[in-house]
């Protein structure tokens, strides 16, 4: 799923200056799992919001603010729209965009979305995927070397890992806010196979995912 | 061929050393070093920006050395260019007449001076060994033809304290296959690393180069055991006995390389600005 973390309270309070009456706007999807823009979060929101003297016309947690079929389906917020100078968006950009396609007014980012990653529990989310448009995990024993290498190394390791620690750490640690160190993907793609080792893979082909991506099958 | 070529197919002995770059124009302290080095070293590396702090190029500092009469090493990494851009600094390097490369992944920007940079890595280094190669043949990675073709001696690097150290030498068998000639590694400072990873290697059809690594102060070599390059204890304690520390650092350096010399194809002295003692680490040390 798209991980994502809050913006601190003074940007978005920065975003929304001169903003009287939001609208609140979470996700049943992505946001909600990481506790980013689910219901929780909005209540929350909106408290902050009005400590801080806004007006909160209205608050929904959209199923799946990224489809436009389910949005359209679930329109009945809009009437609370008319007195409202802004929206508060509290989903990923992609959720963001797609509802700008449907309303007409000021869309404030509420949200950071990270990458696409794996939870192990609330706080502790991982990028598996960078989403190449051709994956190699067959080849690789399920463990991808172009996202969880650091530096997308295909054909094996670099010489700067340390006791099985990627050589940048801690860097992406602090990134994330969390103080453990990231694995070196090739220490263990090593434990399972050599033969990654052996083999050679061509460069990549980046025309497959030329931004924006678009696939229109019908 | 280049000169450090026809040294690398010849069965003698080689040296290298490594200059940095500075960070702007002036290179009057770096041609002052580099004069003291001349006729000295088979081959000087220029790094290309290391440890992700940027630096002028490399490549116009090889061409000014090359000038010098000296015998540059090109560093070319994969952080910072993607495919069309490494092909044409190659071919630039060519037409330049510099035609030792070393290849390597180049360390993550996050850990030098510009840390919001974007990394690229669009090759990684055993494909960047392979496009040289192809090049070579007269055509580009897209498959057209050039116009004058260009001719490199290829190398590539590996780490001899790494863990497994497996791992380093099949990583080390793929380049040789991708199309690397010679190796130059992290420095190596015990004995036992050296002589496990020699072991390993010596079948490699590929010449490898021993870095040895100028200990200048305690404080270094404190910090270079901390990152695991693994400096025995021996070691530290004559530098903190030691009155003039840059000394002994030398005399470290001169001991590790009459120990190894005889075993290995050749050294590379790191001194990390210290390179106008190299002349007499490697009088020294009989080389
Ligand atoms: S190879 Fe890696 S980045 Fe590509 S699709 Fe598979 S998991 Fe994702
Ligand atoms: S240490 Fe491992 S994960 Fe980190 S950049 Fe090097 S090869 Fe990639």
């Amino acid at each position: 799923m798209i991980i994502s973390e809050q913006k601190p309270k003074e940007e978005i309070l920065e975003m929304l200056k001169g903003k009287k009456r939001v609208f609140i706007v979470g996700c049943a999807a992505c946001a909600t799992k990481c506790q980013t823009g689910g219901e929780d979060e909005v209540k929350e929101m909106k408290k902050v919001l009005q400590k801080e003297g806004k007006k909160i016309t209205g608050t929904i947690v959209l199923d799946t603010p990224c489809d436009e079929r389910i949005m359209k389906k679930d329109l009945s917020f809009l009437p609370a729209l008319k007195n409202s100078d802004s929206l508060l968006i509290m989903a990923c950009g992609v959720g963001l965009q797609t509802i700008g396609k449907l309303i007409d007014r000021p869309l404030v980012p509420a949200l950071n979305p990270l990458f696409a990653g794996t939870t192990e529990r609330i706080g502790r989310y991982y990028e598996y995927c960078s989403l190449c448009g051709d994956c190699l995990l067959d080849k690789f024993e399920g463990l991808c070397p172009l996202t969880r290498c650091a530096k997308g190394l295909l054909n094996g390791p670099c010489g700067g890992a340390r006791d099985g620690k990627c050589e940048v750490n801690p860097a992406p640690a602090r990134r994330s806010g969390v103080n453990d160190e990231i694995d070196c993907v090739w220490a263990l793609i090593y434990e399972k196979t050599k033969e990654p080792l052996k083999a050679y893979y061509e460069p990549r082909d980046y025309k497959k995912i030329l931004m924006p991506g678009r696939r229109v099958v019908r | 061929m280049s000169r450090f070529s026809e040294r690398l197919k010849s069965k003698k002995f080689i040296i290298t050393c490594e200059i940095f770059p500075p960070k702007g124009t002036d290179l009057t302290n770096l041609l002052k070093k580099a004069k003291a080095l001349k006729g000295i070293v088979d081959g000087v590396n220029v790094t290309d920006s290391q440890r992700a702090i940027m630096r002028i190029s490399p490549l116009a500092v090889c061409h000014i050395l090359k000038e010098k009469g000296l015998e540059p090493i090109f560093q070319l990494i994969c952080r910072d260019r993607n495919r069309i851009a490494l092909q044409s600094d190659l071919l630039g390097a060519s037409a330049l007449g510099i035609e030792n490369i070393l290849i390597l992944s180049g360390d993550h920007p996050t850990i030098g001076d510009h840390p919001e940079a974007k990394p690229v890595y669009d090759l990684d280094p055993v494909q960047l060994l392979k496009t040289a190669r192809v090049l070579e043949k007269g055509v580009d990675l897209a498959g057209r033809r050039l116009k004058g073709t260009p001719k490199f001696c290829l190398g590539a690097v590996a780490n001899p304290s790494f863990e497994p150290l497996e791992l380093q030498v099949l990583m080390m068998e793929k380049k040789v296959r991708a199309g690397a000639e010679f190796f130059q590694t992290q420095p190596i400072f015990a004995l036992r690393t050296f002589k496990d990873f020699q072991k390993k290697v010596s079948k490699l059809e590929a010449k490898v180069i021993i870095s040895i690594f100028l200990l200048k102060s305690l404080k270094l070599a404190q910090l270079m055991d901390e990152i695991g390059l693994k400096i025995p204890k021996e070691y530290l304690k004559r530098l903190e006995k030691a009155e003039d520390p840059l000394k002994e650092g030398m005399n470290i350096a001169v001991d590790l390389i009459k120990e190894i010399k005889n075993e290995c194809d050749g050294v590379h002295l790191m001194a990390l600005g210290k390179e106008e003692y190299i002349p007499e680490i490697l009088k020294r040390a009989n080389l």
